[in-house]
């Protein structure tokens, strides 16, 4: 049974070719291209992408005008039919001002743009993205964000805790994020937003392939092999 | 009629660009200025049809992330 998956391409997204490079190379199928001023969504998706990049060159908010796209409809409610949904970077913006996970990506507390490799710490191994990990596993994934600050107030940032939707946590200082969140889950367990980019470490030329698990535990739990 | 939106951050959310134009002040040599919060001002030009309803729910809806900032509506009187 084949993975059929959806790249979403906003005007400034920069990260879809990646994106679709690795949904391709680990499911053995290549995903659709979306452009963002589609009103639908391909019938029958398996998983659904928003890329990074600098959507609508982050004019206003950074992800704030994507949000509010045509296409995003469409994914809001794929989503909340239970369609999985991943953002990284600039999706992972995107996600929160669509209201589809909690909180809000801030300025970087240091004020730079940073664009480097980071230690993350696995949280949860039970979501269908983060399966193929080890629980308290230490991986190296690469960032490249100027917004990557997670902030919500202490009573979100506890229930994420303790609904374990803390999918992932920096294991050293990047960016000022609240309790070291790298990536966080919605409650239904479909929709995750990570700031660090996996798509960019999935075979051993990129440098590493602690990003692969991700995409491997998706195909796996959803089409299965 | 022409509306401003002030956008500003909520209390006790870390404004790291504050702090930045705040330690460039300081680099001017003047003292004395004890805090600094940045936000941002968004200018309309509206026919007299759009309502205050219509002002909030853009305001609310995309000109603020109400997750971390707060608006204040101001129609200018010409």
């Amino acid at each position: 049974m084949s993975f059929r998956s959806a790249v979403i391409t906003f005007p400034g997204s920069n990260c879809d070719r990646d994106m679709a490079d690795a949904l391709e190379k680990v499911s053995g199928t290549a995903p659709d291209r979306v452009w963002h001023g589609d009103a639908a969504l391909p019938d029958g998706l398996d998983f659904i992408a928003l890329p990074g990049g600098f959507s609508y060159g982050d004019y206003l908010r950074s992800g704030a005008m994507a949000a509010r796209s045509p296409i995003m409809q469409a994914v809001i409610a794929a989503a909340n039919k239970g369609v999985p949904v991943l953002g990284v970077c600039n999706g992972f913006q995107v996600l929160t001002e669509a209201g589809l996970l909690p909180g809000a990506l801030m300025r970087n507390a240091g004020i730079r743009f940073v664009c480097r490799e980071v230690k993350l710490k696995v949280e949860n191994t039970q979501s269908l993205f983060t399966a193929g990990y080890n629980a308290g596993q230490e991986i190296v994934i690469p960032v490249a964000h100027h917004d990557g600050n997670y902030f919500a107030d202490a009573e979100t940032l506890d229930r994420l805790e303790g609904e374990g939707r803390v999918a992932f946590r920096y294991a050293e200082s990047v960016n000022g994020s609240a309790r070291d969140i790298a990536g966080v889950l919605n409650a239904a367990g479909n929709v995750l937003g990570m700031m660090p980019h996996p798509e960019r470490v999935i075979e051993p030329a990129h440098g590493g392939t602690d990003g692969r698990a991700l995409f491997e535990s998706a195909v796996r739990g959803l089409v299965g092999a | 009629m022409k509306v401003r939106v002030f956008v500003s951050l909520k209390n006790g959310v870390l404004d790291p660009q504050g702090r930045a134009i705040h330690h460039a002040i300081e680099g001017l040599g003047i003292h004395g200025v004890q805090d600094v919060r940045a936000g941002k001002m968004i200018e309309l030009e509206v026919d007299a049809s759009v309502t205050d309803a219509q002002l909030e729910e853009m305001a609310s809806k995309l000109l603020t992330n109400m997750v971390i900032e707060n608006y204040r509506i101001e129609r200018v009187q010409p």
